[in-house]
């Protein structure tokens, strides 16, 4: 009889199009708005982070011990308890406890946490030489950080940002528990809570072939901002046809 | 913003002028016109940089004066560790001193507030060890940074950019990255940009070193033209001595952050009892003297040393003179270097009278040691 059952509340494949689709369009809505503001708060809050640590350009000890006691608290909760425990705070700002408004609160909390370490460690692997230079030729601060530091840490960022958006991927899923809606929520009540093994390896595939396709582009954007990465795959060749075989021929010629 | 700025208003900013093109002439012309002798351009005085507090306290620069005058190139020597380094940065005042004075055009730097410090640096350029170029960033466009933060127009930004570049000699690299680049043609960037804002002193902190000695030469050529050209004062810090006989007028030794040593590159090297002089000299491996010589070691002591010495002293003498080693060089068109001879023992205190006629001073091993125990002497009774 619960075979029956079973049975019965199963998907039929042909509906399952109608049902993952939507929920996947959930899914980049709630992680597009949640990186739009992660991007946005975390880049300067990683640029203030890095250059309020020791040898920064605005040095400052005791608040940077402070902003990075905060970040290691947002990091240090599992997603699951850090939503759970910030629910009035969602409810205050949102209004709501359920749906995608309220899934986009917690998510953006942690997800800044994790991209504004992302941001401090690229710029910390920027040579200091280069930030010297910047101040040598009369940079103010917030154009050295911008030309400097974050222009040069730019592929570093997008790694990271790929990083980022998967990992946000995730969380929308354990969003999903909450009723957040996506391909988490469809996962977990259609899947799991009632055990169709269709509908569970349909969000599987969905959600490889999706965190795929996010690693691919991130890393083709890595590829195309890094100059000796762009100009040696041969995705972009001006200077290889600027330079003629007599000119690579001639001494110190670019080594392309 | 600066959109309606014309080239004139902003380069022409006091202190940041190009010279006057006459007083170039000039001082071309007359390259020891005390007119020029007299002009510092950047004045460092007692210039001191300490880290921490009570016992911890290092004193990495103390006291350190010196001054270099408009078209001058002064070289600033030492072993790792000496504060060259710290010395950099407190010139260009990255790094703030402790005390004392940098005063460039008649301003004294230390004084001034963070705001004004950002505009009164751009008189001086910097060119970093190994560049210190944006990856990012093509040839042009490092090039450009200083005028980007000054808010120079893209168009005539541009223009500059290919004149710093065409006057480097990379004209033709102008979209090339930095990794399509040689070393030597990286460094050329770095001083293209540091010349960017026209400064009136060019810091060159280890400009050359990891460099082979062919890219080094033209390095020191093109820094050698611009001072020409521009009347630029230049101030090179090195660790490689042979680089200081190409470039320098005058050279301060630093050692122990103070000035140990100081002084035009040719008074030092036809001194013989300075020892950063004998430190300049090329180093060498002489022969062994033969049986019954006497080891005498000959220094360059004017500047109007006759070419032919060695014959005529032989003559005076009355016997060959044996050549064991030797090193004479072209410095600022007067010959410097030393002879190693080995002379019959009997001739005696003779030699250094023969020798002092053309204008050499000699002395043997022995001599350096009863010169040694005589100083010593004397300082015990002081």
């Amino acid at each position: 009889m619960t075979e029956t059952l079973l049975a019965n509340a199963k998907v039929p494949a042909n509906e399952l199009p109608g049902l993952l689709f939507p929920a996947l369009l959930d899914t980049l809505i709630m992680v597009g708005i949640v990186m739009a503001i992660v991007v946005a708060v975390g880049v300067p809050l990683g640029a203030l982070v890095h250059n309020l640590a020791p040898g920064g350009l605005f040095e400052n000890p005791a608040l940077h011990t402070t902003l990075s006691w905060i970040i290691s608290i947002g990091r240090s909760l599992p997603f699951l308890i850090l939503m759970a425990s910030i629910m009035p705070f969602t409810r205050f700002i949102t209004g709501t406890n359920i749906g995608i408004a309220a899934a986009v609160v917690p998510m953006s909390l942690a997800g800044i946490a994790f991209f504004t370490r992302i941001v401090e460690n690229s710029l910390r692997s920027v040579p200091p030489a280069v930030v010297q230079v910047a101040r040598a030729s009369g940079g103010s601060r917030l154009q050295i950080i911008r030309t400097a530091q974050l222009s040069e840490a730019v592929p570093s960022i997008i790694g990271g940002l790929t990083i980022n958006i998967i990992a946000m991927i995730e969380y929308s899923a354990i969003a999903g528990t909450i009723g957040a809606g996506g391909i988490g929520y469809v996962a977990v009540t259609y899947g799991y809570q009632r055990f169709d093994q269709g509908v569970m390896l349909a969000t599987i595939v969905i959600l490889v072939v999706t965190v795929a396709a996010v690693q691919l582009i991130g890393d083709a954007l890595v590829r195309l901002t890094t100059p000796h990465r762009r100009l040696r795959s041969g995705a972009v060749r001006p200077l290889r046809r600027r330079n003629s075989p007599v000119a690579s021929l001639a001494p110190g010629a670019a080594a392309v | 913003m600066g959109h309606d700025r014309s080239a004139g208003q902003v380069f022409d900013q006091p202190g940041v002028n190009p010279p006057d093109p006459e007083l170039v002439v000039i001082a071309k012309v007359f390259p020891r016109n005390p007119f020029w002798e007299h002009s510092p351009v950047i004045e460092l005085t007692n210039l001191t940089k300490a880290y921490g507090h009570g016992d911890q306290r290092t004193v990495v620069l103390d006291k350190v004066t010196f001054s270099v005058d408009a078209g001058e190139i002064l070289a600033v020597v030492g072993p790792s560790g000496a504060g060259k380094s710290t010395l950099a940065q407190c010139i260009n005042l990255l790094t703030p001193p402790t005390s004392g004075s940098v005063v460039v055009n008649g301003e004294d730097l230390t004084t001034l507030s963070a705001r004004k410090l950002r505009v009164a640096r751009r008189r001086i350029g910097t060119v970093f060890q190994s560049a210190g170029l944006l990856e990012r960033r093509t040839a042009a466009e490092n090039v450009a940074l200083p005028l980007e933060y000054l808010g120079v127009t893209a168009a005539e930004a541009r223009k500059r950019v290919a004149e710093l570049l065409d006057r480097v000699g990379l004209a033709q690299h102008a979209g090339h990255y930095p990794f399509q680049l040689s070393g030597g043609q990286r460094q050329r960037v770095g001083i293209a940009r540091a010349l960017a804002l026209r400064p009136s002193v060019l810091l060159s902190d280890e400009a050359t070193a990891g460099l082979d000695p062919t890219t080094t030469d033209s390095v020191v050529d093109l820094l050698r033209e611009l001072r020409d050209d521009l009347n630029l004062s230049i101030v090179f810090i090195t660790h490689e001595m042979d680089t200081v006989l190409k470039i320098a007028d005058s050279v301060a030794r630093l050692d122990h952050g103070s000035i140990a040593e100081s002084g035009r590159l040719v008074d030092l090297l036809t001194d013989p009892d300075s020892s950063l002089g004998s430190e300049l000299r090329p180093q060498r491996v002489d022969a062994e003297p033969a049986a019954g010589q006497q080891i005498w070691r000959v220094v360059y002591d004017a500047p109007d040393v006759p070419a032919d010495w060695v014959g005529r002293a032989s003559q005076d003498l009355g016997i060959p003179l044996s050549v064991l080693g030797a090193s004479v060089q072209l410095v600022a068109g007067v010959s410097v270097g030393g002879f190693t001879l080995g002379i019959p023992a009997q001739l005696g205190d003779r030699v250094r009278d023969v020798l002092g006629r053309y204008g050499l001073a000699a002395s043997t091993d022995e001599s350096d040691s009863l010169a040694v125990e005589l100083n010593s002497e004397l300082e015990g009774v002081a």
